[in-house]
């Protein structure tokens, strides 16, 4: 069997470092995304309303969010307002409203979506049963839209921890980073130790993600 | 004569330049049964959303028992409700099962309760022979059963007149005799209804009065035998030769009555 160094996991508090590092992963994209599906409920909203100008205001903010790599708004984030406001951020809060910009805009294009694809008739036939514009909302239009919406919001919580992985090049330690930490520790120890150490990442990513994918693909299966 | 239910003076209906409904003039009366025909594109459609508030109207006047019928205000919302329409287009609410189709205006809107509505929407599906699929949903059914349903969903709000919108013209041919024979059982049970229909043989079933309706405007108004037989416009007599051919040829595969000849 090949070395793969798995064992300085077990040395000190390695383990429970990478395990804290998971974490910080899932705590930014946690706090993210429950700020970002409100905003993008409402942003989602704007985008389906009739006047043009706030149409197009929400429509730029999307294209721009969508075209802009993550890493470059990271960065622009984190040591942009340092240098040009003279705020200091800290890496973790940089991520989250990177995250919040990002995941606003994603939420906001589903919103978006799920709203135009109730069609037309559903609301005429509410209407036509005497229920009132609320009622109408309340009782056909939003529960179908929620039942479009919640599998692919679950799926944008699954992209988000898996693009944690980039704040570690504004300084967050996250689960990546401690890894890279623990190879470096031991370089001398363990020289092999990069791949079990990798291996063991990317099964905790997996461990993450997976029973939260599963969760839509059950909830998309259900309501389809 | 009964009571009339619904009036339509001069009324006007434009889309932008359009002007797609040309000063109709209509009474309906309690348990009467009027079918609308005529090409397409002529307002039929237009006519029906019109009486049910779902747009706003131009010209003229329509009153539901004496009150005035107006997009958005608020007393039409309340007159809607004594309208029942079923629509060309499947409408069903794909995330309520059937019985919560049917009872969910009853309950939110008319305030009743849950299980009276309940009841009567299972006494119903079952006039109708769909009572096993109370707990289905819409995706589970067929097409013609889809259309029952709404018929039903319309009926458990009590409404004192009924809409319909080719409601059979989006079916399989063998479904459409299903839910025909629920429309004519209303029509006996002297519901008041309002259809369009391109089923020439079910509108002379089922009218009391047949309106030809052409470019906007009602061409020609007839007892149901008066107008199939002996059309008097010529706007009629083509668009009812369209039909009489679609059943010469019809017959020439050997599966049509000697009738229908008749009125070539
Ligand atoms: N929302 C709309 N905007 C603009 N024009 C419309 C709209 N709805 C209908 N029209 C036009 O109004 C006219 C009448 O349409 P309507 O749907 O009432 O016809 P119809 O008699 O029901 O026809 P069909 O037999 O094909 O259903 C048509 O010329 C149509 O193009
Ligand atoms: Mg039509």
């Amino acid at each position: 069997m090949p070395d793969l160094g798995i064992e300085v996991l077990f040395k000190g508090t390695n383990m429970l470092r990478l395990l804290q590092g998971l974490w910080v992963a899932m705590r930014i994209s946690l706090i993210s995304i429950a700020v970002s599906i409100p905003l993008g409920i409402i942003v989602g909203a704007l985008m389906t309303v009739k006047n043009m100008a706030v149409k197009a205001v929400s429509k730029v903010y999307l294209e721009v969010i969508r075209i802009m790599p993550q890493l470059v708004l990271l960065f622009l984030v984190y040591f942009g307002t340092t240098r040009a406001m003279g705020i200091n951020l800290s890496g973790e809060l940089a991520s989250i409203i990177v995250f919040v910009l990002w995941g606003t805009a994603e939420m906001g294009d589903l919103v978006r979506g799920a709203l135009i694809s109730i069609p037309k008739h559903q609301y005429e036939s509410s209407q036509a049963l005497g229920l009132t514009k609320s009622q109408t909302y309340l009782y056909i239009i939003i529960p179908q839209t929620l039942r479009r919406l919640l599998p692919l919001s679950i799926n944008l919580i699954t992209r988000m921890i898996k693009t944690t992985s980039l704040v570690l090049m504004i300084g967050v330690v996250e689960m990546l980073k401690v890894a890279q930490q623990i190879i470096e520790a031991n370089r001398m120890s363990s020289p092999n130790a990069a791949f079990g150490v990798f291996l063991v990442v990317f099964v905790l990513y997996f461990l993450a993600c997976w029973p939260i994918s599963m969760l839509a693909r059950y909830l998309e299966k259900k309501w389809s | 004569m009964a009571e009339p239910i619904l009036e339509i003076e001069q009324l006007i209906k434009e889309y932008g330049q359009n002007r797609v409904l040309d000063g109709v003039n209509l009474t309906v009366h309690k348990g009467e049964v009027i079918v609308i025909v005529g090409p397409s594109g002529c307002g039929k459609s237009t006519l029906l959303r019109c009486i049910n508030a779902l747009e706003d109207i131009q010209g003229g006047i329509i009153r539901l028992h004496g009150e005035e019928i107006q997009k958005g205000s608020a007393s039409s919302q309340k007159l809607r409700q004594k309208i029942g329409m079923v629509f060309q287009s499947y409408d069903l609410f794909p995330h309520l099962t059937v019985l919560d189709n049917i009872t969910l205006a009853p309950v939110k809107v008319q305030k009743r309760k849950k299980e009276d509505a309940a009841k009567e929407a299972m006494e119903l599906l079952t006039r109708i022979g769909l009572a096993d699929k109370a707990n289905s949903y819409p995706r589970q059914l067929s097409g013609g059963q889809k259309q029952r349903v709404a018929i039903v969903r319309a009926l458990c709000m009590h409404p004192e007149i009924l809409l319909f919108d080719e409601v059979t013209a989006a079916l399989d041919p063998e479904m459409v005799r299903e839910v025909l024979d629920v429309m004519l059982d209303l029509a006996r049970q002297g519901k008041t209804m309002l259809i369009v229909t391109h089923e020439m043989s079910f509108a002379r079933a089922v009218a009391d009065r047949v309106i030809f309706l052409d470019q906007g405007n009602i061409v020609e108004e007839a007892k149901p035998e008066e107008f199939f037989e002996h059309p008097k416009t010529e706007r009629a007599q083509k668009f009812l030769h369209v039909f009489s051919f679609d059943q010469v040829k019809k017959q020439e595969e050997g599966n049509c009555s000697e009738q229908s000849e008749s009125h070539l």
